[in-house]
């Protein structure tokens, strides 16, 4: 049995994860359907949404905020800190652009979160 | 500039002072100015670009940037008018607004005045912590700044004093920019921030967690090159003998905010001191009619969302005030702070203006297990109960109670107390 805090909202639920006889997983204290996702996820594969920001060349800002356009796996964090740390956008960059298609080979795309002109 | 008068000025444009402004527009005024000293609209979102923002209110989980970018967006597409790189200096309680900026100084005047000013960090000083001044000793958020916005390194080997959000999400990122994080220090026996926060930015990344200690010395000539920390006990004392050094470059403070109240000092708005916020109604007016405040100027908030619901009350209220000729409500209702719990938001309410809830933000004082109650009562009577697992001080609390269960409360009863209650322990109602 695992205990954790669920962080998908700001709630945080109290989370409960046990294994059953079959291998399945039972999750109680969630509120809600995503608390149950991120609880068998967080036994199975841990996920997380990496935020960072980027260099920006010939904008208003020196940096880019950006995101993964979903949740990656949290081993491969320091693996797309490294190619993030690699791209420089070139402005204008619109909130939503996309920086990179598939960051570390999640299948994931960064994007930028504030627009520079 | 012909047009000097406005409908409201509005001043601060984060997140509270934008979305006041865009429900003043939507309930009815037409000439609104927002005044930023900065150069850009978004507030301290703009250097927050973590997730976890706007679940509540757009149901999606979006990033500091991109929630400050739908209201900049919500703003542009009205008339209402912004002024950036401007500096407001002084407000009057007959809501003249005295401003600055590269043209010069400017008095301009409206019908009402929305407070949105935010808050700004404790710094070393009201903590008190001996040693040398050397470089390297940043608060949190200046640290956030300068790396998320201005894209400076700010350290290698850091130690974070403090357990608040800022400090926790800081450690985060400078952990993954590559510096060491030796530790997070916090004095009392739970860490001041979220617990999703300790879980997603402490544990994720192994960065350890020292509790009921704090820092007593920062030793190092030109740049931080230790700082010592020392356990304390539970009246805060230092325990002699229990010194920990640790060898690092940088110290980040994460040690509270404080509401920038400053202009409505010198506007002569009563302050709370339980939240260095304005007195305020139900409907976010200050004690001064026509002046009202929202967002963290008004009381530190967690969470953008609640930021958002209580300035767009905000901006409602300033155009009800404006469109109605500045009518005022009846004898208000007072809202006091009972058991386990820190203060009220709002301390008054006019009852006869209430429409369908009584919305009451607070805090509590200390940890609550899973049965825990929020409890409302005047004298003797219970007003209204309310179920609420696992509350925390670091989470702001907020109850809605239907008109319907005020029916028998009046003024003259008394103020309504909130109070948090833990059944099987303690008192109850
Ligand atoms: C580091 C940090 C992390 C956070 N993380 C989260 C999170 O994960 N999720 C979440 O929901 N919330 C989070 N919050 C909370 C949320 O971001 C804040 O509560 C919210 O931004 C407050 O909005 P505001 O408009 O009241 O203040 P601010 O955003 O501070 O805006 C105030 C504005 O007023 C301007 N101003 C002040 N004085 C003057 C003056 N005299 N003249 C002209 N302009 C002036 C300032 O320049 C500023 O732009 C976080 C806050 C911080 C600080
Ligand atoms: S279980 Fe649902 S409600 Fe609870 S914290 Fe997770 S997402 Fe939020």
């Amino acid at each position: 049995m695992r205990e954790v805090i669920c962080i998908v909202c700001p709630k945080g639920c109290h989370l409960r994860i046990e294994e059953t006889a079959n291998g399945d997983y039972n999750v109680s204290g969630a509120s809600c359907e995503r608390g149950i996702e991120y609880g068998i996820n967080e036994v199975t594969n841990p996920v997380r949404v990496l935020t960072s920001t980027v260099k920006v060349e010939g904008g208003s800002l020196v940096r880019c905020p950006v995101r993964t356009d979903g949740s990656i796996p949290k081993s491969k964090i320091f693996e797309c800190m490294e190619e993030i740390n690699n791209v420089t956008a070139k402005a204008p960059v619109t909130v939503g652009d996309v920086l990179i298609e598939d960051i570390a080979g999640t299948g994931i795309a960064l994007i930028a979160t504030r627009s520079v002109s | 500039m012909e047009n000097m008068q406005y409908d409201t000025i509005v001043i601060g444009g984060g997140p509270a002072g934008l979305a006041a402004a865009r429900s003043a527009w939507e309930n009815g005024l037409r000439s609104i100015l927002i005044i930023e000293r900065d150069r850009y609209l978004g507030g301290i979102l703009n250097q927050c670009i973590h997730n976890g923002f706007g679940l509540h209110h757009f149901k999606e989980e979006l990033t500091g940037p991109e929630y400050a970018d739908r209201f900049i967006s919500l703003v542009k597409e009205t008339g209402i008018e912004v002024m950036t790189d401007t500096m407001v200096l002084d407000v009057t309680p007959e809501h003249d607004v005295y401003v600055s900026n590269s043209k010069g100084f400017e008095i301009l005047h409206a019908k009402s005045v929305i407070l949105a000013m935010g808050c700004r960090e404790r710094t070393r000083d009201s903590v008190g912590i001996a040693g040398t001044r050397p470089a390297g000793v940043y608060t949190a958020g200046s640290a956030q700044l300068y790396m998320n916005i201005l894209g400076y390194s700010v350290g290698k080997r850091v130690v974070v004093r403090g357990t608040g959000d800022i400090g926790l999400i800081m450690a985060r990122r400078m952990k993954l920019e590559g510096a060491e994080v030796l530790a997070c220090i916090g004095a009392s026996d739970h860490p001041d921030g979220l617990a999703r926060n300790v879980n997603q930015c402490l544990e994720d990344y192994d960065i350890p967690l020292l509790l009921r200690h704090t820092i007593t010395e920062i030793r190092g000539k030109d740049r931080v090159e230790q700082v010592v920390a020392m356990q304390v006990d539970e009246h805060r004392n230092v325990i002699p003998g229990t010194e920990k050094v640790f060898d690092c470059d940088t110290l980040l403070l994460s040690i509270g905010l404080i509401p920038e109240n400053e202009l409505s000092k010198k506007a002569g708005i009563p302050l709370d001191d339980r939240t260095s916020g304005a007195v305020v109604y139900e409907n976010n007016e200050t004690m001064v009619p026509g002046v009202f405040a929202c967002g963290n100027v008004l009381h530190v908030h967690d969470l953008v969302d609640f930021v958002t619901e209580e300035s767009i009350r905000a901006g409602k209220s300033a155009a009800e005030y404006v469109l109605g000729g500045g009518k005022q409500g009846g004898e208000p209702l007072k809202i006091a702070n009972g058991d386990n719990v820190k203060y009220t938001v709002p301390m008054m309410a006019h009852l006869d203006k209430l429409e369908k809830n009584l919305e009451i933000f607070f805090r509590v004082k200390k940890m609550f297990g899973e049965n825990s109650r929020i409890v409302v009562t005047q004298g003797d009577r219970q007003v209204a109960s309310f179920k609420r697992p696992y509350m925390a001080s670091s989470k702001m609390e907020k109850i809605r109670i239907p008109v319907k269960l005020l029916a028998d409360v009046s003024p003259e009863g008394g103020p309504l107390v909130v109070s948090a209650v833990e059944e099987g322990g303690g008192a109850n109602a």
